[in-house]
């Protein structure tokens, strides 16, 4: 597994115009993974991928690649291309000579140019654009361009800088498909930063949650999704329902004034815990039958399924249910030991889980952000 | 709100309709006339033929105005490129360092250079002091460039720092990521990229340069002369409306020329950035 790490960041720390922008990252990147970098508005994650692209210096740690300190290499030498978040396609060239930029530099033959333009130009499904200008390009086009012209030159690692925050949602769509086709075709690593955490659980290997200039947690996406670290990760991953409960022994937990068989263990006797429980892991039952009794308060159709917020003792609930329950209704509601996730306690504890405030995820609603330095 | 209409609209524009007929393209037309006729009105071509003595001034014109645009090029692009560089509060004092000199009348600015330049003037009083030999600077060709250079400097470095400043940076970012160093990325981006801007302060330097005629006078004192003073001496001193509108047709088309091979240069639109 060692001999396998491409890119490692040791214990790196970089401050901005006075403000801490990265704090103590270690991250090990392997050879040809999809790992993402994912998190809210300067969380960081653009300033890492800045890092590893060599537009920025660490003020402590170290950037290794393949074992070697890469901290004083210049972008210009590194086997690293970088997609921008808005493309930076070079005006002045057309859609060919953008994409042979880098293959000028490195002093290849004309006709060996022009053949890896070809290649590239219909591996991105380009072909026939060849001569056309770069500003009269569309949006999606503008990107596949950038994209074909970072892997012209032939790179070990593809950084891709929220590539698809400009986009419109089916498009969207349609490329987080291609760019991973493409990364499995090509056989090299991307590292992805974006803060849309859908994006980030349907194309990853690895998914890195980052919030507050530091890694929350590592991990694949259905790790990350099931079994989140902490607050912050539950909430900021898909829909959770956090509340505050006391680990009373391995695999017995109490919350919402009920006892409940859990998987989770190696917690002090009575520690005080959050726990996280997925809106489609509730059960809805009888109100005699469930472990506990909600009233519904809203009920809103998404097309798959009815999306409740469900009063539990004045604590709101989402719960998500194929079945119709009017509001007003009072029902039960189980979950199976396995729906039941338990957290330590952290500098998130009580910032996030309850639905009283529940309009969409901000980070939904939230433009692709430029914040990040 | 209501949109005017095609006929009021055009009526904005008639104070300076009116304006540029009177008084740019009625005297211009005058320059043609007077051009092509002799002393008495009648038509006649040998003021045109005549050009032919003025082949010298002409040819030194053109040299002069070449190099002064050469030299304050070579010294605005790396000064614009540093300046676009720097903190923004910064860019903007220095911005207007560099223009306050036009604040000062051109003329007092040109005679200020007299001053320092002539056999008895500062520069030279400074070598003798410091026991050094004299140098004679005045109504040399490097003087009068000098004074082109110094006055229309500032010509050059605006509208090079416009562009220079409106550089996304994105794209060096990308350029050093494909693998260019430093000066490959100013040659293959930041150079092409600013291209209006080099037209534009070429055309800003280059036009007055080759039509001036204070400079050539006070900086060689009376002795080189370039299309201007020429143009000059025909109306004020030899009275010869006839040749001196030649000679300002000879020029008129020498800027047209020139500016029309910067248009090329400019943006698609045509835009010259200012």
């Amino acid at each position: 597994m060692k001999k396998n790490r491409l890119i490692d960041l040791r214990s790196i720390s970089v401050r901005l115009g006075g403000t801490q922008v990265l704090r103590d990252i270690n991250l090990y990147i392997r050879d040809k993974e999809f790992i993402t970098l994912l998190g809210p508005s300067g969380c960081g994650k653009t300033t890492t991928l800045r890092l590893i692209a060599g537009f920025l210096q660490p003020d402590a740690g170290d950037v290794l690649f393949e074992g070697k300190s890469i901290n004083a290499l210049p972008p210009h030498k590194r086997q690293v291309s970088t997609i921008f978040q808005r493309y930076a396609l070079f005006p002045h060239l057309n859609v060919a000579d953008n994409i042979a930029f880098g293959l000028r530099l490195q002093k290849k033959s004309k006709a060996e140019i022009a053949k890896t333009v070809d290649e590239m130009l219909s591996l991105v499904n380009l072909k026939g654009f060849a001569d056309r200008a770069a500003s009269s390009l569309s949006g999606g086009q503008q990107q596949r361009v950038a994209i074909a012209r970072a892997l012209a030159v032939g790179p070990r690692v593809l950084l891709l800088d929220e590539p698809l925050g400009a986009l419109d949602l089916k498009l969207r769509k349609d490329m987080q498909l291609e760019l991973k086709k493409i990364q499995q075709r090509m056989g090299i690593t991307f590292v992805y930063v974006t803060h849309d955490q859908e994006e980030a659980l349907s194309m990853s290997d690895t998914v890195v949650v980052m919030d507050g200039g530091e890694i929350q947690q590592i991990g694949t996406p259905i790790d990350i999704y099931n079994e989140p670290i902490n607050a912050f990760v539950a909430d900021f991953i898909g829909e959770s329902n956090i509340v505050d409960g006391t680990m009373l022994s391995d695999g017995k937990v109490r919350f919402s004034g009920h006892e409940f068989a859990c998987l989770d263990g190696g917690f002090e006797r009575n520690e005080s815990v959050d726990v996280v429980v997925r809106p489609e892991d509730v059960d809805v039952t009888a109100p005699e039958a469930g472990m506990l009794r909600g009233k519904v308060t809203t009920n809103t159709f998404k097309g798959v399924h009815f999306e409740m917020i469900v009063d539990i003792g004045g604590f709101l609930w989402m719960i998500q249910t194929t079945d119709y329950h009017p509001v007003g209704e009072v029902i039960g509601l189980a979950t199976p030991p396995d729906a039941i996730h338990v957290m330590k306690k952290s500098q998130y504890s009580g910032m996030f889980g309850d639905y009283s405030c529940f309009t969409e995820e901000y980070y939904e609603l939230s433009e692709p952000e430029n914040d990040d330095p | 709100m209501r949109t005017l209409s095609n006929t009021a609209r055009r009526m904005l524009s008639a104070p300076y309709a009116l304006w540029s007929l009177l008084f740019i393209l009625a005297p211009m037309l005058f320059v043609v006339y007077y051009a092509f006729t002799d002393k008495s009105g009648a038509f006649s071509l040998d003021n045109i033929k005549g050009l032919t003595g003025y082949a010298g001034v002409f040819g030194r014109s053109v040299w002069y105005s070449v190099a002064a645009t050469v030299i304050c090029f070579i010294i605005a692009y790396p000064l614009a490129l540093c300046l676009a560089g720097m903190r923004e509060r910064t860019q903007r004092t220095l911005i207007m360092l560099i223009m306050l000199p036009m604040w000062m009348s051109f003329l007092i600015r040109t005679y200020a250079w007299l001053c320092l330049l002539q056999d008895q003037g500062i520069v030279n009083g400074v070598l003798e002091r410091i026991n050094l030999p004299r140098i004679h600077m005045i109504n040399t060709p490097g003087a009068v460039i000098l004074g082109m250079v110094y006055n229309y400097l500032p010509y050059m470095i605006v509208p090079l720092y416009n562009v220079l400043s409106k550089l996304d940076k994105s794209l060096l970012e990308a350029s050093h990521d494909l693998g260019a160093n430093s000066a490959q990325s100013l040659m293959r981006v930041t150079l092409p990229l600013s291209l209006p801007g080099i037209a534009s302060g070429i055309t800003m330097v280059f036009v007055p340069s080759i039509s001036t005629f204070y400079i050539s006078q006070k900086m060689s004192t009376n002795n080189i002369s370039m299309i201007g003073d020429v143009i000059e001496s025909q109306f004020i001193t030899a009275y010869n409306y006839n040749m001196g509108a030649a000679i300002s047709l000879v020029l008129m088309v020498l800027i047209l020329v020139s500016m029309m091979v910067m248009r090329r240069f400019t943006d698609s639109d045509g835009e010259v950035v200012v």
